[in-house]
């Protein structure tokens, strides 16, 4: 059988590699927050990571959401229509 | 009469051309139809031109000003880089449906009366339903045929709103409206359903995912940015708009992240994206009309390079469904790049274009300090990044290797691609540019330390989200199977309403069908001889008052025989419907006419105390 080429992520230290460097650039914008002045038009705009914690909270809660309610309400067999 | 023509007409001319052309030349015609409509486009004055008296009203095909040329820029800019995708397609009809459509597109834009506006609305219609059909698949002629169903009831009630309304105004011109009373209502509706507010959205997410791989492009452009549009000039500041608006933005998003086609999950991002224009609309403002104008142009790119990306995937791969797809970054790594600058323009990342639109929406709405519809948008800008985003790029490019080794799509599908994906990082680099063609001045300025920072703590951290919900394998499984929505309603409505038609309305039709023959067959043999009856009844009372009177005892009476015979005669007749044998004496014409005098005489009697 002929050997195929290695591509990018086939290399798991590759993978690792990015996530290493995601995780690092999660800390960094947690860290750079605490030094910006804001100027916001809600108080809570003001509360350190406000953002961070709602995108993060927002996501899991939508794809749980999804997933455990709405799947099992709406999914139906390829052939339903037909 | 000025230099320049409506920029409808070189499309919607120039559309039947194409037939006539060939090869390269045809490729050529094609492409310089969208540069010299723009050419056109930048001759043209601003005010009210190519008016026409119609009736007691006026036609006004050209009316211009900074709102319709935000939209028709940006018309002729998608056309170009579709013309140019579409450009190896062997199919003159297509190229005609989509150059038709995008003229109809403009000739809306453009509209200056309501007649006009309606006219070139129908002609979207029925263009994009053509382009739903060009698929030339059981599912898309289906698809197609609930589209064109869905949009001739939006026009009908884009009709009846425009007929009251003008019955009330006395005015054909197409300008603000407002909500008040029955005729803008329907109005209303009649943009809403293009629109594809919520409930009313399935057309959009049935239909596009079945158009053909070009088609689509075509389509994610204009009807709901024509919708858009037609909000703008004629509802901006409505309070209703912006709920609605808020629940585009917020419900899609939930059916994008456990949808199998790709090309569905960009049509349920359309609709959030769609949310954000309608929600600035609502708000009124001119930070926030400028917002929802700005943030069409950007969507129209993106939207376009996203349908592109996938376009070329399917066009490469034959598939389109998450659970066939993955690792194809290793062989269409350019179409790859053009993906994420896509997903990265849609999410709003910094440096990329929605960031410099999206964000006019959601200043908006701060400062008019809306506080749950700011929340829930801010729901719906992760929400995008999450299943527009990561979902499309991952499952198409990246997650499981499917196996698939194909090549990059043909050089024309590349450069229209890389010419969108170049425009979304432009605006979102410079977007002075944009800001400057915008209806109302603008000073707002989105770079700022602050704002930048949150936008890219929401993202990093919902794409934080996504990453451990995927490596804990709680992420739900791509699944081979569809997800019910609103369409069901009128699926399943539809198909329930012909089982009624067929068999019990036809049971009901076919009995009295059957009761109405029979009584006329038997009406028809009385007629035939009206009086056999008294007489039967006058012979059978003789006969029987005879054999009553006559003691039965002297053998047979020939009286009696003789009265037997004639009464069997008479049955014997009214059977068989021979009247007229040798024996039976004919009746007087005289008697006939009489009865008909009388009957025309009480017919006349009735006519004369009714009337």
């Amino acid at each position: 059988m002929k050997k195929e080429k290695k591509y990018l992520f086939d290399k798991p230290e590759n993978v690792q590699r990015l996530l290493r460097g995601f995780w690092a650039l999660l800390i960094l914008l947690l860290g750079i927050d605490l030094f910006i002045s804001k100027h916001p038009y809600f108080h809570w705009e003001e509360w350190p990571e406000f953002y961070a914690i709602y995108g993060f909270v927002a996501c899991v809660c939508l794809v749980l959401a999804s997933k455990y309610i709405l799947r099992p309400i709406v999914k139906r067999k390829e052939n339903y229509y037909d | 009469m000025i230099n320049a023509v409506p920029p409808a007409a070189i499309f919607i001319i120039g559309a039947f051309l194409i037939p006539l052309l060939r090869g390269n030349l045809k490729s050529v015609y094609l492409l310089l139809l969208p540069v010299l409509g723009f050419i056109n486009l930048l001759n043209i004055p601003y005010g009210s031109h190519w008016s026409f008296n119609f009736l007691d009203y006026t036609i006004t095909f050209l009316r211009v000003d900074r709102l319709s040329l935000v939209f028709a820029y940006i018309f002729h800019i998608v056309s170009f880089i579709a013309i140019l995708y579409a450009l190896r397609l062997k199919d003159d009809l297509q190229h005609m449906a989509a150059v038709l459509y995008a003229g109809a597109a403009l000739g809306v834009i453009f509209a200056g009366d309501f007649i006009s506006l309606f006219i070139f609305w129908e002609v979207m219609a029925v263009t994009a339903t053509y382009l739903i059909w060009a698929r030339r698949t059981k599912a898309s002629q289906a698809a197609g045929l609930r589209y064109f169903l869905v949009h001739i009831f939006g026009g009908l009630c884009l009709l009846a709103g425009i007929v009251i309304n003008t019955y009330n105004t006395g005015s054909i011109e197409f300008s603000y409206i407002g909500l008040n009373g029955l005729g803008s209502s329907l109005i209303f509706l009649g943009f809403g359903i293009n629109c594809a507010w919520p409930g009313l959205h399935a057309w959009l997410t049935d239909a596009y995912p079945e158009s053909t791989i070009t088609g689509t492009v075509f389509l994610s452009a204009f009807t709901t940015k024509c919708a858009i549009y037609a909000l703008a000039r004629g509802f901006p500041g409505t309070e209703l708009l912006i709920w609605i608006g808020a629940l585009m933005t917020m419900f899609p998003i939930f059916f994008a992240v456990i949808e199998n086609d790709l090309r569905r999950v960009l049509s349920y991002s359309l609709i959030n994206q769609v949310g954000f224009m309608v929600v600035g609309i609502g708000i009124g403002t001119q930070l926030s009309i400028n917002g929802a104008t700005a943030h069409a142009f950007a969507d129209i790119l993106f939207k376009a390079l996203l349908f592109m990306a996938m376009g070329a995937v399917m066009h490469q791969t034959g598939k389109i469904n998450a659970t066939d797809l993955g690792g194809l970054y290793k062989t269409m790594p350019l179409t790859c790049i053009f993906c994420i600058v896509g997903a990265a323009s849609i999410s709003a990342f910094p440096l990329f274009s929605a960031f410099a639109t999206k964000s006019m929406v959601m200043e908006a709405v701060a400062k008019e300090h809306r506080t749950i519809i700011w929340f829930m948008l801010l729901f719906a800008s992760a929400g995008v990044f999450h299943h527009a985003g990561i979902k499309i790029p991952f499952f198409a490019f990246f997650s499981h290797d499917s196996g698939i080794r194909t090549k990059e799509p043909p050089l024309n599908m590349l450069l229209a691609m890389g010419i969108a994906a170049f425009l979304c990082i432009f605006i979102g680099v410079y977007p002075t540019v944009l800001y400057s063609i915008l209806p109302y001045p603008v000073n707002y300025v989105p770079y700022t330390a602050p704002h930048v920072m949150a936008q890219l703590q929401l993202l990093f951290f919902s794409a934080l989200a996504f990453t451990l919900l995927i490596l804990s394998g709680i992420y739900p499984a791509e699944m081979r199977a569809i997800n019910l929505d609103i369409d069901l309603v009128y699926r399943k409505f539809a198909v329930a309403f012909f089982w009624f038609c067929n068999v019990p309305l036809t049971a009901f039709r076919n009995g009295i069908q059957n009761f109405s023959s029979r009584a006329i067959g038997a009406i028809a043999k009385f007629a035939t001889d009206p009086l056999i009856v008294p007489e039967l009844i006058l012979k059978g009372i003789q006969l029987g008052v005879y054999k009553a009177l006559t003691t039965s005892s002297t053998g047979t009476n020939p009286k009696i025989a003789d009265l037997e015979f004639r009464f069997n005669r008479l049955i014997k007749m009214r059977e068989t419907g021979r009247y007229y044998g040798t024996e039976v004496p004919r009746r007087p014409i005289g008697l006939g006419v009489l009865i008909s005098f009388v009957l025309i005489f009480f017919y006349a009697l009735i006519y004369i105390i009714t009337r």
